[in-house]
C-alpha cells in the first residue's frame, strides 16, 4: 500500500529539501521504491540537492496540465535504482497548480511507488497546501528555535483542517523530525530543547537530526546526506527516521560525530 | 490558421503514427485548431464514427470535418468545412516522420522577421517566449531560466538555463552563447539535456545546430 508522506514545515530554511532528499534516498536504500516530488514551483531546488538538475526535460507542472506523461518527467536517480524525482518547473508559479491535475499524479504514483514523499515549500499558500492537501503521513521539520516551533504549529493546524484525511473526518498521522539540533548549546540555553519543542506542538517525535557541516557538504555536491556519508551522524539520524517511518522501533539517540583521534585529545584536555 | 490532419488507410498504422507524434512532442496537438480532412479516406458512416471516437480518446479536439458525404454526417459531429487553402506542412519534431501526417496549415500568415533584444541578463525562473524571430540575450541566461524563440538565440554571457530555438518548427534556428553551461538545448523540437552532452563543451563558445535529426554543437574558436 503506497503512501503519501508530505515534508513541510511553515518556516523556510529549516531543512525541509534536505529531509525530503535524505529520507527518500534512506527508504529507497531499505529497499523500499520512493519518488520524490519538488512542490516548490518557481523556486525549486530539490533536483540540485539530488543531483538531478542536469537532467530535468519536463516538470510536475508539464505533468499536471497533461503536457507530458508521467514517466517522461520521472528522473530515476543514476546511484539507486528505485528512487526517483519529479521536478518543480522554476519558470512557472504555484497557480499552476490545480488540485485535480495534483490528484492524478499522485494517483497514478501510488500505482508504481510505494512511497511518495511531497516535499512542500515554504508557507501556508498554494504550493504547501497543494503538497499536503493529498497525504496520508506528514513529517513536520522543526528546528529548536522560536520562531521555526510557532511556524510548526501553524502547519500542524492546516494538517488537521485544510487535508482531504482531515475533511473526511479522518486523522492525519505526523511526526516531527527536528533538524540542526546541537546538544550542547540546547544544555546551555542558547536553544529549544527537545523536551520544550516536543512540549509546545505535542506529535510523535521521529528523529532528530544533529547540526553537522556533512549537511552542507553534501547538498553541494548534489547527493542526499544518506547516500553521501551513510556512517555521518546526520547520516545515521535520517537512517533510523526512516525505518520509524516504516514502523520499526528504533530507540531515540541523537547521533554524534565520531571524533577523531585529535579531536579525542582535544576533547579531553578541553575538559 | 488551422491544422488539417488526413488519416490514410490503414487507419491502425496511421492512428499509431499520430501516438508517436503525441509521444514525442506532448502537447502538440493541445490547443490548436483541428480540421479533419478525409477526402482521400471516403469512409462509411461507421468508420467516420470510429476515427472521431479515436481521436477524441486522443484529446484531440475537432473543430471541422472536411470531405466526407453529407449522408455520413450526423449532426453530433464536427461542422464540415471546405475551400480551405493548403500553406505547406507543419514539421513535426522528427521529421523523418513528418510526411506520414499531412499536417498542414490553412493560410500563413507571414509573421515578419522580428528579433528581440534583451540589454540585461535572464534571471532564474524567467522565461522569455519570442516566437517572432530572433532573441539576443547580453547578459547571462540563469539556471532554472529559459528562453524560447522562434528563430536563433544569441547569448553574449553565459548561457545556463535552456535555450529553445526554432519552436515554431524552424529547423534552421541555432543557438550561440559565448560561455556554455546550458542545461538544456533545443532546435525544433529535438533537444539534449545538460547530461546527454556530457562535459566536452563546458565553459566554452559554441554554435548548435540541426543536420537532419542530430544536434550538433561546435564551438566557435
Amino acid at each position: 500500500m503506497a503512501k503519501v508522506l508530505v515534508v513541510t514545515s511553515g518556516k523556510g530554511g529549516v531543512g525541509k529539501t534536505t529531509s525530503s532528499a535524505a529520507l527518500g534516498a534512506a527508504l529507497a536504500q531499505n529497499g523500499q521504491k520512493v519518488v520524490v516530488i519538488d512542490f516548490d514551483v518557481g523556486l525549486r531546488n530539490l533536483d540540485l540537492v539530488m543531483g538531478a538538475e542536469r537532467r530535468v526535460v519536463f516538470d510536475l507542472i508539464n505533468v499536471v496540465q497533461g503536457d507530458a506523461k508521467l514517466n517522461q518527467a520521472l528522473i530515476r536517480d543514476k546511484r539507486l535504482e528505485n528512487l526517483s524525482l519529479l521536478p518543480a518547473s522554476q519558470t512557472r508559479d504555484k497557480d499552476a497548480l490545480t488540485d485535480e491535475g495534483v490528484a492524478r499524479v499522485l494517483t497514478e504514483l501510488r500505482e508504481k511507488f510505494d512511497w511518495i514523499i511531497c516535499d512542500s515549500p515554504a508557507g501556508i499558500e498554494r504550493g504547501a497546501t497543494m503538497a499536503m492537501r493529498h497525504a496520508d503521513v506528514a513529517v513536520v521539520v522543526t528546528n529548536p528555535e522560536v520562531s521555526s516551533v510557532r511556524d510548526s504549529d501553524r502547519i500542524i493546524g492546516l494538517l488537521d483542517s485544510k487535508t482531504e484525511k482531515a475533511e473526511k473526518g479522518d486523522r492525519m498521522e505526523k511526526h516531527l523530525l527536528l533538524t540542526r539540533y546541537d546538544p550542547a548549546r540546547a544544555e546551555r540555553g542558547e536553544m529549544l530543547k527537545v523536551e520544550d519543542v516536543l512540549e509546545i506542538l505535542s506529535i510523535p517525535l521521529i528523529g532528530i537530526i544533529p547540526e553537522s557541516e556533512e549537511v552542507l557538504r553534501a547538498s553541494n555536491v548534489g547527493s542526499p546526506v544518506t547516500l553521501n556519508n551513510p556512517a555521518s551522524a546526520p547520516g545515521r539520524a535520517y537512517f533510523d527516521a526512516a525505518r520509524r517511518l516504516k514502523g520499526e522501533t528504533v530507540e531515540l539517540t541523537i547521533p554524534t560525530e565520531r571524533r577523531g583521534l585529535f579531536g579525542k585529545l582535544f576533547g579531553r584536555r578541553a575538559a | 490558421m488551422a491544422l488539417v490532419l488526413a488519416p490514410e488507410v490503414p487507419l491502425r498504422d496511421w492512428l499509431e503514427d499520430l501516438d508517436a507524434v503525441s509521444e514525442r512532442s506532448p502537447g502538440f496537438f493541445a490547443g490548436r485548431p483541428i480540421i479533419v480532412d478525409v477526402s482521400s479516406l471516403k469512409p462509411s458512416k461507421s468508420e467516420l464514427k470510429f476515427l472521431l471516437a479515436a481521436l477524441r480518446m486522443r484529446d484531440i479536439r475537432i473543430i471541422g470535418l472536411e470531405g466526407a458525404a453529407a449522408a455520413c454526417v450526423d449532426p453530433d459531429m464536427p461542422a464540415p468545412v471546405n475551400g480551405g487553402k493548403p500553406a505547406g506542412e507543419i514539421d513535426v519534431p522528427d521529421a523523418a516522420q513528418a510526411a506520414m501526417a499531412a499536417v498542414a496549415p490553412f493560410q500563413h500568415a507571414a509573421a515578419p522577421e522580428k528579433s528581440l533584444l534583451i540589454e540585461g541578463s535572464v534571471r532564474s525562473g524567467q522565461s522569455i517566449l519570442h516566437p517572432d524571430g530572433d532573441v539576443t540575450v547580453l547578459g547571462s541566461v540563469a539556471s532554472g531560466a529559459e528562453i524560447v524563440a522562434g528563430g536563433s538565440i544569441h547569448v553574449y554571457g553565459t548561457l545556463r538555463g535552456r535555450a529553445i530555438a526554432g519552436c515554431t518548427g524552424n529547423g534552421r534556428a541555432r543557438i550561440f552563447c559565448r560561455k556554455f553551461e546550458a542545461e538544456l538545448i533545443a532546435v525544433d523540437g529535438l533537444y539534449k539535456t545538460a547530461d546527454d552532452l556530457g562535459t566536452k563543451f563546458h565553459g566554452q563558445a559554441i554554435q548548435v545546430n540541426l543536420d537532419g535529426d542530430t544536434i550538433i554543437l561546435k564551438t566557435m574558436d
